[in-house]
């Protein structure tokens, strides 16, 4: 069997200063990974230590974290053998938000990650065909970000102000968008 | 606007069609099979190149009725919510709701009392019924029977109406609270449920001689579209599908939640993978259904009521909101979406009608989602589907999409 804790060990050891146990997960162990040893650590785990099915990936957008961890994709992996998953999350910074594709890992990655693209502007290195999926061609923005404001920005009924928090970064004005 | 789109693939295929017309005097075409086709249930758009009945390549769009669910969720509190998982697989709306509130309760860490997991085993198992019976009666009107889905589809209507009972709702559900059900099922909603429990397997026994040996329909449907093991796994497909191709992955077993460990019931498994094995597949899980749900009802407690007992995220009852100031307080709050939320990130997820509905919550404490990420199976599986169909013929090429139950809102959320 293949525990929570010696997994978390196995990857220490073997990935060192790169690797961290992330914090925040309630339920399945997770860990925070260099964005450069994702893939090699996908693959690593695929190969290795029989996790053999992607079960999601999706984008994240830390709009209040530090310009190096603003960006973020999460990986859901699971073994089915063990019945063991593993939650990887590597962050990406600002200024370069990109990031190696998995889908020469799992052929399951290929529209995951271009759903991604489309909506946090996460570009896939080496993905054969990052297009935008859902969204038409012709659009400009990632309407995932947080700044991309959802509804009229003048409606105020639905403020946090009123609850005593502080205002979320979604209320800006259409003219400040891009 | 967006005519680029079908002209950028046309002319991606330009080339192909001239080069091939070059080398032996063949002539190949493109047919524009959606986004709006009455044999396609609902809306894609799959260009295919075609060399007379033959599919030599194909390309798929999807997003026709996205809808930004996950950025709506951003913005919602979690109650609020529901509505949007209703409206992603359609046709089993209770499954996405209750896998809804299972990533609520874990995130919240609430115990819920056995009467209410039971309860949801049977909602849920119904929906599966509700789900796996459009699909195999729309894959014989596909193939040409339309006599099963006409006799069949009543009982869908009876499910309905259970729901209807249990809910107010038909079709987008928005079926249940934190921590149970908005209200004790009736009388009236059990005596439909032992209704149709009592009628049901017979007709769809009766349903089932009406197809399943059928030699137009085994002829149609044999060796179409199969899938390994292999590829069903490289691209992520779960459920009945992956079942088909010989896989016994189901999370109602492998994690199980809501109690289904309490359950005797058998994974059904195909072989092949083809439309045939899928159909077969769906028929045997449809029965297992069945007996979940019998099992359900013979175990169900008397005691337990049909919520657990948090008054910071249920509401409490009318009568006392009107007499009351503390459950007026609370009344107020819950509806505010301002209930206590704790920090952190949840993965959640269910058997759905097509395959492991899964939910990825980020809380950062607010009363509205950080990050909802929602693992659609559809979404998954359908990118396989043009790799499924080339080779094939069109009318092929149908009854494969009908029998992988792709459902449009699920795929484009």
């Amino acid at each position: 069997m293949l525990t929570k804790e010696e997994l978390i060990e196995k990857l220490t050891a073997r990935y060192g200063e790169a690797i961290r146990v992330d914090e925040d997960s309630l339920d399945l162990p997770a860990v925070i990974i260099d964005r450069a040893k994702a893939h090699d650590l996908v693959k690593y785990l695929r190969d290795e230590l029989g996790f053999n099915f992607l079960t999601t990936l999706c984008g994240m957008h830390y709009a209040d974290s530090a310009p190096e961890q603003q960006f973020g994709v999460v990986y859901h992996i699971h073994n089915w053998i063990e019945n063991v998953r593993l939650r990887i999350k590597a962050y990406l910074p600002a200024d370069n938000v990109a990031i190696d594709t998995m889908s020469d890992l799992y052929a399951s990655a290929n529209w995951q990650e271009r759903e991604t693209y489309d909506f946090y502007g996460i570009e896939f290195k080496g993905h054969p065909d990052l297009r935008r999926i859902l969204n038409m061609d012709e659009m400009e923005s990632f309407p995932m970000r947080k700044e991309f404001p959802m509804e009229d920005p003048g409606r105020t009924d639905k403020d946090d102000r009123y609850f005593g928090r502080v205002p979320q970064t979604n209320n800006v004005p259409n003219n400040e968008l891009r | 606007m967006s005519q680029p789109l079908t002209k950028k693939i046309e002319d991606r295929y330009y080339d192909e069609i001239r080069v091939r017309e070059n080398e032996d005097g063949s002539e190949l075409s493109i047919l524009n099979l959606g986004p709006t086709h009455p044999a396609t249930h609902g809306i894609f758009q799959n260009v295919l190149l075609m060399d007379g009945e033959r599919i030599v390549d194909a390309e798929s769009t999807v997003g026709y009725i996205h809808r930004a669910f996950e950025k709506i969720a951003e913005n919602r509190p979690f109650y609020q919510i529901t509505p949007l998982t209703d409206r992603m697989n359609y046709c089993s709306s209770p499954i996405n709701n209750m896998g809804w509130w299972l990533t609520v309760e874990k995130l919240l860490n609430i115990e819920i009392p056995k009467r209410v997991q039971y309860m949801r085993v049977i909602v849920m198992e119904l929906s599966r019924i509700a789900d796996h019976l459009i699909c195999n009666s729309i894959l014989g009107v596909d193939s040409g029977a339309f006599t099963g889905f006409l006799h069949i589809f009543t009982y869908r209507e009876h499910i309905y109406e259970i729901f209807e009972e249990i809910s107010g709702a038909r079709l987008t559900t928005n079926m249940g609270r934190i921590g149970g059900f908005e209200r004790d099922w009736s009388d009236a909603a059990w005596a439909k449920i032992h209704k149709f429990m009592a009628e049901f397997p017979d007709a769809w026994e009766e349903f089932d001689r009406l197809l399943t040996r059928n030699t137009i329909f085994m002829n149609r449907c044999l060796n179409v579209g199969p899938l390994s093991v292999e590829k069903a796994l490289q691209y992520g497909f779960t459920g009945p599908n992956l079942r088909a191709a010989g896989v016994d992955y189901d999370v109602r077993v492998a994690q199980p939640y809501c109690s289904y460990e309490d359950f005797e019931f058998n994974i059904p498994v195909g072989k092949t993978g083809d439309t045939y094995d899928r159909y077969m597949v769906r028929q045997q899980e449809v029965r297992e259904s069945l007996k979940i749900i019998r099992q359900a009802i013979a175990k169900m407690p008397k005691e337990g009521g049909y919520h657990a007992d948090v008054p910071d995220y249920y509401l409490p009852p009318k009568q006392d909101v009107y007499n009351n100031m503390e459950a007026l307080i609370y009344h107020f709050k819950i509806v505010m979406g301002e209930i206590p939320v704790p920090k952190g990130e949840v993965y959640s997820c269910v058997e759905g009608g097509n395959g492991e509905l899964g939910f990825y919550l980020v809380s950062d404490g607010s009363r509205v989602p950080f990050r909802l990420h929602f693992r659609r199976p559809c979404f998954i599986y359908y990118q396989y589907y043009t790799e499924m169909i080339k080779g094939g013929y069109l009318s092929d090429a149908i009854l494969i999409l009908s029998s992988l139950n792709v459902i449009a809102g699920e795929l484009d959320a």
